[in-house]
């Protein structure tokens, strides 16, 4: 890794920003810290509820994309099992 | 509760070594940004190695292109806490994060590279977008 760093050495995920899709068809966006004890732990995070919102995941993250994460929780803890899929927000394919 | 300065003063340096103008209070940061005329890029600084560790190589890479911002200042988060604050309200529409980079043009931010397009990727990746900002936005080389 190029320049001056910090905290080198974590997995290769550890400070990328993912998008997490909930088997209960939520969307979690946050920073991706690590995973402990089958719960993927993230900083700074959104939650999107496409039912309650009414606004569909892919105009979430088209919004995401453009202007950047809202930050609604400064840490999050997921349990894995329900992560149906996760994909690194800048590989994000709309 | 900022860093250590002396252990950010490194990231400091690079920043300053490229060329880039440190605002570290309000009114720097009003005095660089309040008269929009031309372009500026603001480099949004930041302790964090997965990602600043290699937006700031793009940024000196970028800045060996023919065509750049006229001016170029940077601001670091988590450090100098007001003047960074401060900056945000330049390009408010954007979410705060970092690093960033805000290209304005006549006080417009016409091109944002998030974090989340910086992590993971390489210097020269991250320098050749910001080359084609450069050239879209920035005018006729020099």
């Amino acid at each position: 890794m190029a320049g001056h760093v910090f905290h080198p050495g974590h997995e290769e995920l550890h400070g990328v920003t993912v998008v997490l899709d909930l088997a209960d068809g939520r969307v979690v966006v946050g920073r991706y810290h690590d995973t402990e004890q089958g719960r993927m732990r993230l900083h700074d995070v959104a939650t999107h509820d496409p039912a309650a919102s009414g606004v569909p995941r892919e105009e979430f993250l088209r919004r995401t994309l453009k202007f950047g994460l809202r930050t609604e929780q400064k840490f999050l803890a997921v349990p894995a099992a329900e992560v149906r899929e996760l994909t690194p927000l800048g590989e994000v394919a709309l | 509760m900022p860093y250590d300065p002396r252990l950010v003063e490194p990231m400091r340096d690079e920043m300053r070594r490229m060329g880039a103008k440190e605002l570290t209070t309000v009114e720097e940061v009003d005095a660089a940004l309040g008269d929009p005329k031309g372009t500026t890029l603001v480099f949004v600084n930041s302790v964090c190695g997965c990602a600043a560790g290699n937006a700031r190589p793009a940024l000196k890479l970028a800045l060996e292109h023919g065509v750049k911002p006229s001016e170029v200042v940077t601001v670091f988060a988590g450090q100098d806490l007001d003047a960074t604050g401060r900056a945000r309200q330049y390009f408010a529409d954007y979410a705060p994060s970092s690093p960033s980079m805000a290209l304005l043009r006549d006080g417009e931010v016409v091109h944002f590279v998030h974090r989340h397009q910086i992590e993971g990727r390489s210097p020269q990746a991250i320098a050749a977008d910001l080359t084609a900002a450069f050239d879209k936005h920035c005018g006729a080389a020099v």
